[in-house]
């Protein structure tokens, strides 16, 4: 069974769709009032909060640094308080491992928790095709697991969604509930927890992410809002924990100064509602939990990031900040990406994870105006390793004929000096004398690409060069 | 899978560039032992009484509602009137905690279950570890005295907290934890969860809606003595 999780192929296309979408559109202006300004809310409200950055910048690389003995720990860790722990150098083996203890259990019904790693490896199709249900539980996955689509946000999977959209689907979806009206998002809510409810209920295996494995401890940690997260890992007879080696913190104290950030990033709250640290299985004379514990650590093409340009990117705590910030994320939204990542972590996990072949037009998505790294808690240097990637794309021939043969046209007026002056100011000249009254265009021969959806401003007054020559004389 | 354990680890090894693995090993022992402490926050600069206050501000400000009774023998009347203005049932089921055993329930006319809670418990009272000041997160530790379930399945969760088990950082509550279960065979409780506020979710168009899996309201009940 292939699976193409990872890979942008159909970028361009994908994105014109979306630019085309009006609710995408009218979701996505939401972001900025939203989560982001919470975030600047939150952030002011802690006046630690760059520093809390720092120290989480320090602890990321640290624990990278030595990653596999933080791996090594928190494997003996898990092991000490009763779990197990499984390791999967890809997709295809990780999904065996799941699929394995799923048939130990003769599991019917899988709940899962949000994890982006489980739609990385593109585990609910797998396990449908092995006769077993896998419910989200997460109400942005639920629905758009009833959508059959995948996330189109790493935070905030149903983002494309508006309400009429989502009852729509509830009341194709719950025949025997009451029919929901498109303004009755309370309804909504209560008909997912009475339909999940039944579901968590009788689950056998229950499935979710981390968003921390603490070495020192063998916890793993998961941070919600719904409670849907602790009732999959709390109700089935199992408990899989599926991660990224990256994500892996040394101690409880180390969790804690990350935790701080965290949230603020995400959605802007001090703290999640739910924060869980789980380790092992049910105890003696407890009366829930899961029987048993397991933790699935996926490498999946991460390791052989170490020491690569790309590095920085496992500081990544999947937040979300970034795609927030970023206006190619505000125009396109997130299945644009057609990776599980999407936005700026996505431009860079996805070609970095899967190859460039797969995600070419990820890097040049951008006009590295440099949003995401201002706003990341981790401080990953993004715009810096999209233009790694130009440089890779450029050095293997690979870039489109149009833009070398551009760049080359440019390089060869900018190494004359004489020439590009006069080229440019005969450019200036000429666009200012014709756009003067109105200030703008909204047509111009050869840029018709730019001016299909917006205009061009007319240059002002004289070009940069032969102002900067003027004053240097004066 | 140890081939795959394997593979990967050398992976990693090879990754890091590391001249003393050595050394590096013995940072990472010593790391892990330290338990040593980032940045705490100013606003925790203050003293019990304080950061007491501070944890109900900070625990209201996410819908959550707080009320002080002065000894534990008071928890039945305060329940039952939080029960009564919500025009809900006094009917609960309730953690088997040794802190909440010794209590005439009648006295506020409430019928509890000691038990984990069912499926169609609607209201549900329990005993925290601890609690933070900081962010007005309460801390429950799992335990045969404290099923986990009661955080999350009833709709209406009622947490019972003595004032003086209320920490001003995360830190301060992990090293309690950390010294409460020494003796115990186990390093920590097999279920820590930190609790702040309500259950949430602005999964439709980014709205902020209460009670969506876990509880729709989150009573917390201050002791102030004992």
């Amino acid at each position: 069974m292939t699976v193409h999780h990872l890979t942008s192929r159909d970028f361009k296309a994908k994105s014109t769709a979306a630019l085309e979408d009006a609710v995408l559109q009218g979701n996505l202006v939401k972001l900025k009032d939203n989560f982001l300004a919470r975030r600047t809310k939150a952030k002011e409200s802690l006046p630690e909060f760059e520093d809390l950055r720092d120290a989480s910048v320090v602890i990321k690389k640290h624990t990278i640094a030595h990653l596999d003995f933080y791996l090594e720990a928190f494997e003996a860790a898990v092991t000490a308080s009763g779990g197990r722990v499984h390791w999967a150098r890809d997709d295809t083996e990780a999904r065996a491992i799941v699929l394995d203890i799923c048939k130990q259990e003769n599991a019917k019904t899988v709940t899962k928790g949000k994890t982006m790693v489980g739609e990385e490896i593109g585990i609910n199709p797998f396990l449908e095709a092995h006769g077993m249900t896998p419910i989200e539980t997460d109400l942005g996955e639920y629905i758009i697991q009833l959508a059959k689509e995948p996330p189109s946000h790493i935070i905030a999977p149903a983002i494309h969604k508006n309400r009429q959209q989502v009852a729509a689907l509830f009341n194709e979806h719950h025949p025997h509930l009451e029919h929901r009206g498109d303004d009755d998002v309370d309804g909504m809510l209560a008909d997912a927890r009475t339909v999940l409810r039944e579901q968590f209920l009788k689950a056998d295996v229950g499935i979710t992410g981390a968003n921390f494995l603490i070495a020192e401890t063998g916890q793993t940690v998961i941070v919600t809002n719904e409670g849907n997260g602790d009732l999959t890992q709390l109700l089935p007879r199992v408990h899989i924990a599926l991660a990224g080696i990256e994500k892996v913190v040394p101690t409880l104290e180390d969790t804690m100064t990350i935790m701080r950030v965290l949230a603020r990033s995400a959605t802007g709250q001090e703290m999640s509602s739910y924060t869980t640290f789980s380790a092992g299985g049910r105890r003696k004379g407890d009366l829930d939990g899961p029987e048993a514990f397991h933790v699935v650590l996926l490498d999946n093409g991460r390791s052989k990031l170490l020491g690569s340009p790309t590095e920085d990117i496992l500081r990544c705590i999947r937040c979300g900040c970034c795609l927030n910030a970023c206006p190619v994320y505000g125009k396109i939204g997130g299945h644009a990406y057609g990776s599980t990542y999407s936005g700026p972590v996505g431009a860079v996990l996805t070609p970095s994870l899967a190859g460039l072949s797969e995600a070419h037009h990820l890097p040049n998505a951008s006009s590295l105006c440099g949003r995401c790294e201002e706003v990341c808690p981790m401080r990953i240097p993004i715009p810096k390793m999209l233009r790694h990637f130009r440089e890779e794309e450029v050095a293997s021939g690979k870039a489109p004929a149009t833009a070398r043969r551009g760049i080359a046209l440019w390089a060869w007026f900018a190494s004359r000096p004489g020439l590009y002056r006069a080229m440019t100011s005969l450019g200036t000249d000429m666009l200012s004398r014709f756009g003067r009254k109105r200030g703008r265009f909204s047509s111009l021969p050869m840029a018709g690409a730019w001016t299909a959806t917006r205009d061009l401003a007319s240059p002002q007054g004289s070009s940069f060069q032969s102002q900067w020559a003027k004053r240097s004389k004066s | 899978m140890s081939e795959a354990r394997n593979a990967i680890l050398a992976r990693v090894k090879g990754g890091v560039a590391r001249s003393d693995d050595d050394a590096a090993r013995r940072a990472v022992a010593e790391r892990l032992a330290g338990h040593t402490r980032g940045l705490q926050p100013k606003r925790i600069d203050l003293d019990q009484e304080a950061l007491v206050d501070l944890f109900a501000e900070n625990a209201q400000a996410v819908d959550a509602t707080v009320s002080f009774i002065n000894s534990a023998a008071d928890l039945p009347e305060a329940i039952a009137d939080y029960l009564r203005s919500r025009n809900m049932p006094a009917l609960a089921a309730i953690a088997p905690h040794p802190d909440l055993d010794g209590i005439d329930w009648s006295a506020g006319t409430m019928e509890v279950h000691r038990r984990a809670p069912e499926a169609n418990d609607r209201i549900g009272i329990n005993r925290c570890f601890a609690a933070v000041a900081e962010t007005g997160t309460l801390v429950m530790a799992s335990g045969p005295d404290s099923p986990t379930t009661m955080n999350f399945l009833p709709e209406t969760h009622i947490a019972v907290v003595a004032a003086s088990e209320i920490t001003g950082s995360y830190e301060d509550m992990w090293d309690r934890l950390r010294s409460a279960n020494r003796g115990s065979g186990e390093a920590l409780p097999r279920t820590v969860n930190m609790i702040t506020g309500t259950s949430r979710t602005g999964d439709i168009e980014q709205t902020l809606q209460t009670g969506v899996h876990g509880p729709k309201a989150l009573h917390i009940v201050v002791v102030k003595e004992g």
